[in-house]
């Protein structure tokens, strides 16, 4: 299955969410007044897309159709798709760096699949012929370690960890230098869930990543933010407070699949600072893609039949 | 981001000054940023604009109060009109007549089920229940486990069965062992999915079957967005819902999605999760709710956290000291101890309407308290009784003694010192007026 495929497949609600709505909106005539165009936005913001990014877009399109004087639906469209595009930015990948450590850290708030996303995650890489490595420094939830070391045991994965309580700040210490005295290529470390508004946590989170910098000044350190596409307006606020304690290298956006609100991503890419890296699209492995802006756009906004 | 809904409605009302009557145009705008802030709170769209047109209509012709500013009127219009539609009484988790009541809790992924499940455990426990934890999550790597784990925590006696890969055999298996052990209430912790899933929507129906629960509760984040509703009513479909239980409500979303399933459902939220401890799960109360999807800060709660944590003689008695001059460090060591139980710092600053957005960016530091509460505590009797012998060397003495600087120490002696100057003046002020009662001292004194 190609990648086109798999955005279109995890994207099939949100697609058929927007679909249904554009063929309310423009249901009948093909021309956009101000009516309909306040029907678009509101599309987006249903859509989880964010006032901000939504109020953007159609500032575009009222401006474009101003300029042009095309009020098609298809000049609409490819407005709308070329905003989004801008907005999410060029495609970024999460790349590894041959011949040195990798050291990716999975950050965010409780319950958005940072495990999961971690076992995904070493399954790729060790299909890719990499050594890899697994970290638990989430040492508070019950059984997350066990949890982490059960995706270990799947994927054949040595897992570092250490007691329920313990500081994890201490199992990045070991684990950081067992993977560079294994020379294993990636070491991924999976935290704690924290809500961004604890200071303490967001502290604890800090002083983890100031650890791991400071123990493995050669590798390549790429602290991962996860947001649940569920999420709604809350998912920006949580990407400016998590870079704003460790130097985010990029976000991933879980359960993309599971919510006709895809949008999300949209909102999270018009004011974060950090690129939009993975994407998961479903439960499989192979649904944990490179984050494609123009895929996405793509899959998210079908064609319409004129 | 979030400006507060009220200083934009009051930017708003202060254009309009000098008029009688709130405008066609002026009602429109005032729309335009309730409808803005419902929004950004995740409030689902067709609730916003029903609601919207609602307020309008409600507005149209209101004359404004000279009393209230014209902004908090229409936000305290705004706010009653949530109240109602957040549901104007507590709903209680239900008890079956038969004596044995099962609670089956639902929820997508990462909801929280599991956390909550335990959480719902210890509270039930707590009344006098004898609750027994079950898990039929045979997904989730380690999720029985982790039940295994909390139940254990909480004294509460659990049942898994990791190998089983049938939840409806673990279902019944759960029920009979409840029974033998003679529990009264089962808590069943379910997988957790995305409602697409045809398949584990069935499971569900399968074991629901079973179990015959009492309480049919989901499990929903706060920080769910547009899809509240989606999600809600696919549960109330498939299987019908009793309830719902918020979590993560400690979080800073605004929770706007408790509003839509509210109104959509029409089903009632009967607890909320508040933290990642165990005991960290409260009743729902709607008039709170309506306060944070609105930014306004939490008074009640704060009031109440007040109370709770205040003692009512040792304030009275620093009143009392205040009133007649006689405020010395003793005093203002016990403000100091009144204020750090109320919690953190941040969290009590975060209750205060208006204050919340301006605290999130600030760092505030709640060892200051601590590190004036040493200074005080290494001081003499005589010192803290008499601040003003407090002499170059005995500051450096007091500083040596605390592990602080003196020019911390010289920072507290300001402090005192300009608190003890006002509480002057104001005593000054109230002689005559009559005795005034207060939680004393929320003055300059503080360190924040």
């Amino acid at each position: 299955m190609g990648l086109f495929d798999v955005f279109k497949k995890g994207l099939s609600k949100t697609r058929g969410f927007v679909s249904e709505g554009l063929t309310r909106i423009s249901a009948g005539m093909g021309r956009y007044d101000e009516d309909m165009l306040e029907e678009l936005e509101a599309l987006l913001v249903q859509a989880d897309v964010g006032v901000g990014a939504s109020l953007h877009i159609i500032d575009s399109v009222r401006a474009n159709i101003k300029t042009t004087g095309d009020d098609s639906q298809k000049a609409v469209m490819h407005t709308v798709k070329k905003e989004i595009i801008d907005i999410l930015g060029p495609k970024q990948t999460l790349s590894l760096e041959d011949n040195s450590l990798n050291i990716i850290l999975m950050v965010g708030v409780n319950g958005t699949g940072k495990t999961t996303t971690a076992g995904k995650l070493c399954l790729k890489y060790k299909s890719m012929g990499k050594k890899v490595m697994l970290a638990a420094a989430d040492t508070f939830r019950a059984a997350a370690i066990e949890q982490l070391e059960e995706w270990g045991k799947r994927t054949n994965t040595p897992v570092i960890s250490q007691t329920v309580g313990s500081d994890p700040a201490a199992v990045c210490f070991d684990a950081v230098h067992s993977a560079i005295s294994k020379r294993a290529d990636v070491l991924i470390i999976d935290t704690a869930g924290r809500l961004h508004n604890k200071q303490n946590l967001m502290d604890e989170l800090a002083k983890i990543s100031r650890v791991i910098e400071r123990e493995a000044p050669s590798a390549c350190i790429m602290p991962l933010l996860i947001i649940d596409a569920t999420t709604g307006q809350n998912a920006v606020i949580q990407a400016e407070v998590f870079s704003k304690a460790v130097r985010l290298n990029g976000i991933g956006i879980t359960k993309l699949d599971g919510s006709a609100k895809g949008g999300v991503a949209i909102a999270v890419a018009y004011t974060a600072k950090a690129p939009i890296l993975l994407a998961g699209l479903g439960e499989g492995v192979e649904d944990l893609v490179d984050f494609d802006s123009e895929i996405f756009t793509e899959s998210l906004i079908p064609e319409l039949s004129e | 981001m979030f400006e507060s809904l009220s200083t934009k409605l009051q930017g708003i009302v202060a254009k309009m000054k000098g008029k009688a009557r709130v405008t066609d145009q002026d009602i429109k705008d005032m729309m335009r940023e309730i409808r803005m802030a419902l929004l950004e709170a995740d409030v689902n769209y067709a609730v916003v604009k029903q609601f919207v047109a609602d307020m309008s209509e409600k507005l149209k012709g209101q004359e404004i109060h000279q009393s209230l500013t014209p902004g908090q009127q229409i936000v305290k219009l705004v706010h009653s009109s949530l109240v109602d539609l957040l549901g104007s009484q507590q709903a209680k988790i239900s008890v079956s007549p038969s004596g044995f009541t099962v609670i089956i809790l639902y929820g997508l992924q990462g909801a929280g089920k599991t956390t909550t499940a335990a959480k719902l455990g210890r509270l039930l426990k707590a009344d006098g229940k004898k609750p027994m934890l079950a898990s039929v999550d045979v997904h989730r790597p380690a999720a029985a486990k982790q039940l295994e784990v909390l139940a254990e925590k909480i004294g509460v006696r659990s049942f898994i069965m990791p190998e089983e890969k049938s939840a409806v055999t673990i279902a019944k298996k759960a029920i009979e062992q409840a029974k033998y052990y003679l529990c009264d209430t089962l808590i069943v912790d379910t997988a957790g999915r995305m409602t697409v899933d045809e398949d584990m929507m069935q499971e569900l129906i399968d074991i629901e079957k079973i179990v015959k629960p009492t309480e049919k509760l989901l499990v929903v984040d706060a920080m769910i967005g547009q899809e509240a509703v989606t999600v809600a009513t696919a549960f109330e479909d498939a299987i019908g819902l009793d309830g719902f239980i918020m979590t993560k409500l400690d979080g800073d979303a605004r929770g706007g999605a408790a509003l839509s399933i509210r109104q959509i459902t029409g089903k009632p939220i009967k607890l909320i999760c508040v933290g990642e401890k165990v005991e960290d799960i409260e009743e729902y109360y709607p008039d709170r709710m309506a306060n944070r999807i609105l930014g306004m800060g939490d008074v009640m709660s704060l009031i109440e956290k007040a109370q709770q944590s205040f003692d009512e003689d040792s304030a009275q008695k620093t009143m009392e000291r205040m009133l007649s001059n006689t405020f010395n460090m003793e005093d203002m060591l016990s403000q100091f101890e009144q204020i750090k139980k109320m919690g953190s710092i941040k969290d009590v600053i975060g209750m205060i309407p208006g204050a919340s957005a301006k605290v999130k960016d600030q760092d505030i530091d709640d060892r200051i308290i601590d590190v004036n509460m040493a200074i005080i505590r290494s001081m003499t009797t005589k010192e803290r009784r008499f601040p003003n012998v407090l002499n170059a060397s005995r500051r450096k003495r007091i500083a040596a003694g605390s592990g602080t600087t003196v020019q911390q120490v010289n920072q507290l002696v300001k402090q005192y010192e300009q608190s003890s100057e006002m509480m002057k003046r104001f005593s000054k002020m109230s002689k005559g007026k009559g005795k005034s009662r207060g939680l004393g001292g929320f003055g300059k004194g503080f360190p924040f």
